[in-house]
């Protein structure tokens, strides 16, 4: 027992601070945040002690859900997601695909698709929200000008002020800014496979389709996974782009962030609290799979 | 005035509570009230014609109070919900500025409700704003219980058609033409559409919300209007559907690319000669200066049809909050408030009118003098987008619901009914 404790003592001595800090401000915070949830904190008043505050446990919880408003925006959210998670993985493999070649112009063009990652998503949505202007005709402006001068009128839509489907007009932006990165990260993975696999395939008759499906892709799919993973919750996460394109009372663009985010300014901290712990638990489940099966995966 | 003793003992004792602890001053002009020290005065007043106007009344603190300092807590962005942000935190962490700029009205509801503001009614009677002040706004500044929790700067008109006098003749109307109801505005709107221009320039949600309250304003005429907020008029009522009709006509005048605008980009519309009206409140004016644009020649102005008479206000005002660090100091900004030549200042520079009615505004604009008139005159009544109607849970359901009605998400019958849900 002593034994253990002075072997363990020094390691958990200088983790003690990043273990404390994180339990504060990252567990606790959340473990506050619930309790917050489950009880029926809507006003100002209550916020500050005037009012009593009672426990109503997930009475928060069943009304979000069962509400219209909340269900257009998680559908927005799975929309959103789906569209920006597809759009980034095509287009980021077909880039690192591409680059894979031996061709030139690797270093130049790689800088070029990496780029829109440096720009903020605010600033970026700024832009966008021009590019992305709805009108059509006469005063259209934007991309539906673009399409007007190149003699594709039909394409001309409102873009994000589609009721069902402007969700997914805003996850072109995002899908620009981020598919230079998932292109990074399986330039990385092709990289990383040796080049004597792909010959031994080569020697031994191997088309380069099947090069490409029986020896590339199967060591290409942990990196997809994570690809999928770090795409996937910041896509759940979306705020700041949405916020600098539309607005947060605008109907079409709602997602749960943004609900969070107007439920906050009218001092209904309960449901704002609630949105937020749904949020997570979306996250989760898409994140803490993934966590689990890479802790086996080492532990292997 | 006060003994200098008097007031060197209060010094005295706001040193001891350690309120004022930069306090440098520590003489005594005699004047009524001189606690020294610093006055952080909390806005979003940061840059334009309000940063202009903020800089002109704190010319005319220094002058009245040369014993406290101006500290300037204006926090930029996002038309002022960045600092609302900001404030919702300091004040729950009990860390409040000495005083705070807050939409007149209903919105203090909240801060009230928290115990986070103080009545200020005693000071409308010690700097006798009561009589200053037309008692229509006096009634819709108090609480039902009568007291005020907070003194007004400045007073907007909301209910106010702008129009581009070159894109109403080639549409064939006359730029001099008053509308008396919304029905003769349609044809004039009609006339313009068959122009070839946008007939009516609006911008994203709170901008529909605006036009929604000058459209409730017009049906239902000043007193159902105000019936709406304190639960007398009926939501449910064919008044209502009546109007909510008429807004369903007027959005349908309206550019497609509205939700991604805000106000400013519609204002620019009519000044630019791209669209015929824009219903926007008596702020746009800077922007019609600044473009450089001369009425009647440039642009023309009037009320929304059918509310001639009527005066839709905000204000922005200051409060005094619970447990300000100097409290001396936020009731010697809030004289300056609401004095005569603190609102002339402000309000010359922000471009908008006084709330006092013995103000001398011979010097303002053309258009800030008709104002003036209209409300000394007017019946007044309280501004439903900028926070004077209802508290601000309310107004955020009633711009969800409207924007779901203008993107087409829900019909008319709906977006009734969650009105009336949003004001239970």
């Amino acid at each position: 027992m002593r034994h253990r404790l002075r072997r363990l003592g020094a390691p958990l001595l200088l983790l003690a601070p990043s273990l404390i800090l994180l339990g504060v401000f990252v567990y606790g915070l959340i473990a506050a945040n619930f309790n917050t949830s489950i009880t029926d904190n809507h006003t100002a008043a209550q916020a500050t002690g005037q009012e009593p505050v009672t426990t109503v446990w997930f009475q928060n919880y069943i009304d979000l859900l069962g509400s219209d408003d909340f269900q257009h925006s998680l559908t927005n959210l799975v929309l959103f997601t789906v569209v920006f998670l597809v759009g980034t993985m095509v287009m980021g493999f077909g880039w690192a695909w591409m680059l894979d070649r031996p061709d030139r112009g690797e270093g130049f063009f790689r800088s070029i698709y990496l780029f829109p990652m440096a720009v903020s998503f605010v600033a970026s949505g700024v832009v966008w929200r021009w590019l992305l202007n709805s009108n059509q005709g006469e005063s259209a402006s934007g991309l539906n000008r673009l399409f007007q001068m190149i003699g594709l009128d039909f394409l001309q839509n409102n873009w994000w002020n589609n009721i069902t489907f402007g969700i997914t007009a805003i996850a072109l932006p995002a899908i620009w800014q981020l598919s230079g990165y998932v292109m990074a990260l399986f330039l990385a993975g092709f990289r990383g496979i040796p080049e004597e696999l792909r010959e031994a395939a080569r020697v031994d008759g191997a088309s380069e389709w099947k090069v490409y499906r029986l020896v590339l892709f199967p060591q290409l799919s942990p990196i997809a996974l994570s690809a999928l993973i770090i795409i996937g919750h910041m896509s759940l996460k979306s705020f700041d782009l949405i916020m600098s394109i539309s607005k947060p009372a605008n109907y079409q663009t709602k997602v749960p962030a943004v609900d969070m985010y107007v439920f906050k300014s009218s001092f209904n901290y309960a449901d704002a609290a609630a949105v937020g712990t749904i949020l997570l638990v979306i996250v989760a489940l898409v994140v803490v799979p993934y966590l689990v099966r890479t802790h086996q995966a080492e532990k292997r | 005035m006060t003994a200098t003793a008097g007031a060197a003992v209060l010094a005295l004792g706001l040193a001891a509570c350690g309120g004022s602890d930069d306090s440098s001053d520590e003489s005594t002009s005699g004047e009524e009230m001189s606690g020294g020290g610093e006055v952080e005065v909390f806005t979003w007043w940061a840059a334009g014609s309000e940063k202009a106007g903020l800089d002109a009344l704190v010319g005319v603190f220094e002058e009245q109070h040369p014993d406290y300092t101006f500290v300037n807590g204006a926090v930029a962005g996002g038309a002022g919900s960045a600092a609302k942000d900001l404030l919702q935190s300091r004040l729950q962490a009990s860390d409040p500025p000495d005083t705070f700029q807050a939409h007149a009205g209903a919105e203090l509801q909240d801060y009230i409700d928290a115990a986070q503001i103080e009545d200020v009614s005693a000071l409308y009677d010690e700097f006798g704003l009561t009589d200053a002040f037309p008692a229509d706004l006096v009634d819709r500044l108090s609480t039902e219980d009568g007291a005020i929790y907070s003194i007004p700067s400045n007073i907007h008109r909301a209910n106010v058609v702008w129009a581009n006098p070159t894109v109403l003749e080639d549409a064939g109307l006359d730029p001099a033409a008053e509308y008396a109801d919304l029905d003769a505005w349609y044809e004039a709107l009609d006339a313009v559409e068959e122009s070839g221009q946008t007939a009516l320039s609006i911008a994203t949600t709170w901008t529909q919300v605006h036009l929604l309250e000058t459209v409730l304003l017009s049906e239902l005429g000043p007193e159902a209007y105000t019936g709406l907020w304190d639960g007398s008029t009926d939501w449910e009522g064919p008044e209502v559907t009546a109007a909510l009709e008429d807004f369903e006509k007027l959005m349908g005048y309206t550019n497609d690319d509205r939700d991604g605008l805000d106000w400013p980009d519609a204002t620019q519309q009519v000044i630019d000669g791209q669209a015929g009206f824009n219903v926007m409140g008596d702020w746009a004016e800077a922007a019609f200066q600044e473009a450089g644009a001369m009425s009647p020649d440039d642009y023309v102005y009037f009320p929304v049809p059918g509310t001639d008479g009527e005066f839709d206000f905000l204000a922005d005002s200051f409060t005094m909050p619970v447990g300000a660090p100097n409290p001396d100091g936020t009731k010697a900004w809030l004289e300056t408030v609401g004095s005569v030549e603190g609102q002339e200042a402000f309000n010359k520079a922000k471009g908008s009118i006084p709330a006092r009615t013995d103000a001398d505004t011979s010097d303002f604009s053309e258009y800030q003098q008709s104002a003036v008139e209209a409300f000394a005159n007017d019946t007044i009544v309280s501004s439903l987008a900028h926070g004077a109607a209802t508290p601000i849970a309310t107004l955020n359901a009633i711009s969800d619901a409207t924007s779901k009605f203008t993107t087409g998400a829900s019909d008319l019958a709906t977006f009734q009914s969650e009105l009336a849900a949003a004001n239970m």
